[in-house]
């Protein structure tokens, strides 16, 4: 069996259903040392990916949320001002000399590390995850290159840290605005789309066990098909397992038979008022009806 | 651009492995995959991780290193194919086409149904079933619709392109500059807050222990443009274009679209650095281009598809419509009030209302009207230029 396959069945094990696709390219960053770029909807797992490959390794996750706004003080390292400030002071009164100060503030104790650095100086390569990269600024896309690329950071007080182990990165995107062609290009690549039906029904199976195979069917069934409606915030994964898990506790187990109980389990697909009033129950019942 | 006499050197021609591979590689950069000795190295070295022989898993190892977006995502298996398994066209620039219009066609099937072909000298508002989908059929399919796309080299030409570029770029930077000047106590930013410290201070002992920062809130504007290539738009579709493109190059988060009877994201092709290759990309994006129009579809498209990722309380759409419209008017109303519950701004510029005696009855106008932040006309570069201070108004 193929070292891909191998990880695409560890995966499985831990309860994540990877496409062939997505296995390839996990398998690829991991042995090419690369960082893993992966796109697409919210909720389609891509998060979920990281937490799974850090469960196969063994290791960590050290996770840097990316957000409008997000600087170097945020995601790489920050001086501690106040403990820098005590310690003049403390030495001031102690009558140490200024240079002796100086050294011993810029020192790493009064380092704060922020994911990034601190992802480098793991003695265990841990799984950094940046996500929702989309949303940080294109300066600091800039930055993370650099470090991608060099595994280094230089802070000019202290001099440049090298990486003690590699991390292994997984950058997430929701695509709301191109990433810079040259951060594409430093990453394996892959897109990962709503699951079709095997895969879907592969990865309930996996997170509830319990759950009768003809249910199985019919919650897939509906959930594929809702998806095809035209609505404003179409369901992911997460969304089908958190329906899913509704059903088993409102104790549901034949679809199209219980339309109070489908109707109320469908907050947990539906996140939009208006989406709630685009699918009526006679909507949900025809859904139901086809999946069954 | 594309150099049409030079064919794709096809992997049953080449001698050894390596050369195949960078026969690949060519090939993908061929068809527009941003492709550099980089990628070549690192493909290599991906084959000597898997079973190399087996087609299906060096199709998945070559995808995952050379693909960089979702576009290059989904055209690479029909690439691969085409090289690979020699089922691709002897010309390199023709096969380019024939996935060139597979990706038009795959943002066509995002609007579920509507699809209706483009042609020049007709109009085609509710025709379906252009495309001869699926199978083995569509090569052959992009070879008809590649003699009816508009060859847009010509219709810009490269006086107005400038004009109408720089004009763009201003009237973008018109907008984007009016984010806030002011510094706000915040938590983090550049710079200190000296009063704020200063005060605090006092409580210990005039060490200034807890510091303020100052920050200045960012709120650059985002720019999307929608531009209607339809038939009675034709005219000003060259200048138009121009226009959309010096918006584009202004800012990097600024999004373009353009719609005849299907909405296309051009946003990717006017970026292309090489303006031939970009104007070559929009030629083939813009097949339909001076067919009818379906402003209330397209914008219902929109709302559906992009709207929810890209415009949010700080945008400003630009519609640039003359407001003919072949669907039902009270469609545009609609889909203008939903794109307006967003928080976005709404600017249509309207080449007709700079026409002496004009009137907003088309239908379709009249309709969009009252969602309108700004109803201005655009029939010449004059008329454009004299937005600027409306818009830094807005």
């Amino acid at each position: 069996m193929s070292d891909w396959r191998e990880l695409q069945g560890q995966m499985r094990a831990t309860g994540y259903v990877a496409t062939d696709d997505l296995a390839m390219a996990l398998h690829l960053a991991l042995m090419l040392g690369r960082p893993l770029l992966l796109e697409g909807a919210a909720g389609v797992g891509k998060t979920e990916v990281a937490r799974t490959l850090a469960a196969i390794r063994d290791t960590r996750v050290i996770r840097l949320q990316c957000y409008e706004g997000l600087d170097a003080g945020h995601a790489i390292y920050e001086w501690n001002y106040q403990r820098q400030l005590l310690a003049i002071r403390a030495a001031g009164e102690g009558g140490e000399t200024g240079a002796a100060v100086e050294e011993r503030i810029f020192s790493e104790r009064f380092l704060l590390a922020r994911p990034l650095l601190e992802a480098i100086r793991q003695p265990v390569a841990p799984v950094l995850l940046i996500d929702e990269i989309d949303r940080a600024d294109e300066e600091f896309e800039a930055y993370l290159l650099e470090i991608l690329s060099e595994y280094q950071i230089t802070i000019p007080e202290l001099g440049t840290i090298r990486a003690v182990t590699r991390p292994m990165v997984i950058l997430t995107s929701n695509a709301t605005r191109d990433l810079s062609d040259a951060l594409r290009r430093r990453c394996i690549y892959t897109y990962v789309d709503y699951p079709d039906r095997a895969t879907e029904m592969a990865i309930l199976a996996a997170r509830h066990p319990g759950l009768e195979a003809r249910l199985l069917g019919q919650i897939v069934g509906f959930v594929q098909a809702l998806r095809k409606e035209d609505l404003e915030k179409v369901p992911g994964v997460a969304e089908s397992l958190d329906f899913a898990a509704a059903l088993a506790g409102l104790g549901v187990n034949d679809l199209a038979g219980d339309a109070v109980a489908l109707q109320a389990a469908l907050v947990t697909l539906l996140k939009t008022q208006a989406d709630r009033a685009a699918v009526p129950t006679e909507v949900a019942q025809r859904l139901a009806g086809k999946a069954a | 651009m594309r150099v049409v006499g030079q064919p794709t050197r096809f992997a049953a021609r080449a001698s050894g492995p390596a050369e195949r591979m960078a026969g690949f590689m060519a090939h993908l950069r061929l068809n527009g995959l941003r492709i550099g000795v980089e990628e070549t190295g690192a493909a290599l070295e991906a084959l000597a991780m898997v079973t190399a022989t087996d087609p299906y898993e060096a199709r998945l190892a070559l995808k995952a290193v050379c693909t960089g977006s979702l576009d290059e995502f989904a055209q690479f298996d029909d690439l691969f194919a085409a090289y690979w398994l020699n089922r691709g066209r002897e010309r390199a620039g023709k096969s380019a086409a024939g996935i060139e219009s597979k990706r038009a066609a795959s943002a066509q099937s995002a609007q579920d149904g509507n699809t209706g072909g483009g042609r020049a000298d007709q109009p085609d508002a509710g025709r379906t079933g252009e495309v001869e989908q699926g199978g083995d059929g569509r090569l052959t399919g992009s070879r008809i619709r590649n003699l009816m796309r508009v060859d847009l080299r010509e219709v810009v030409s490269p006086a107005d392109m400038t004009d109408a570029c720089a004009v763009a770029e201003r009237l973008a930077r018109a907008i984007r500059d009016r984010r806030s000047r002011r510094h706000k106590a915040g938590k983090r930013g550049a710079r200190l807050d000296l009063r704020r410290v200063v005060r605090a201070s006092l409580a210990t002992g005039g060490e200034p222990v807890r510091l303020f920062h100052r920050a200045r809130p960012d709120r650059p504007v985002r720019l999307v443009a929608i531009l209607d290539v339809s038939g009675s738009m034709a005219v000003y579709a060259r200048v138009f274009l121009a226009f959309v493109k010096g918006l584009i190059g202004a800012d990097q988060s600024t999004d373009a679209y353009l719609f005849h009877t299907r909405l296309v994201r051009i946003t990717d092709a006017l970026r292309d650095p090489d303006a031939l290759r970009a104007v070559n990309r929009l030629s083939l994006l813009a097949q339909g281009f001076g067919g009818g129009t379906k402003i209330g579809a397209n914008l219902a498209a929109f709302n559906r598809h992009y709207a929810k990722r890209l415009v949010g309380g700080r945008s400003v759409v630009i519609v640039l419509s003359d407001g003919f419209d072949t669907d039902p008017a009270d469609l545009i109303g609609a889909e203008l009030a939903r794109l307006k519950k967003r928080g976005c701004r709404l600017i249509w510029l309207n080449p007709l209302k700079g026409w002496q005696g004009y009137a907003p009855v088309a239908a379709g106008m009249a309709a969009a009207l009252p969602h309108l932040d700004l109803f201005a006309a655009a029939n010449t570069l004059a008329s454009l230029a004299a937005l600027e201070p409306e818009l830094a108004r807005l």
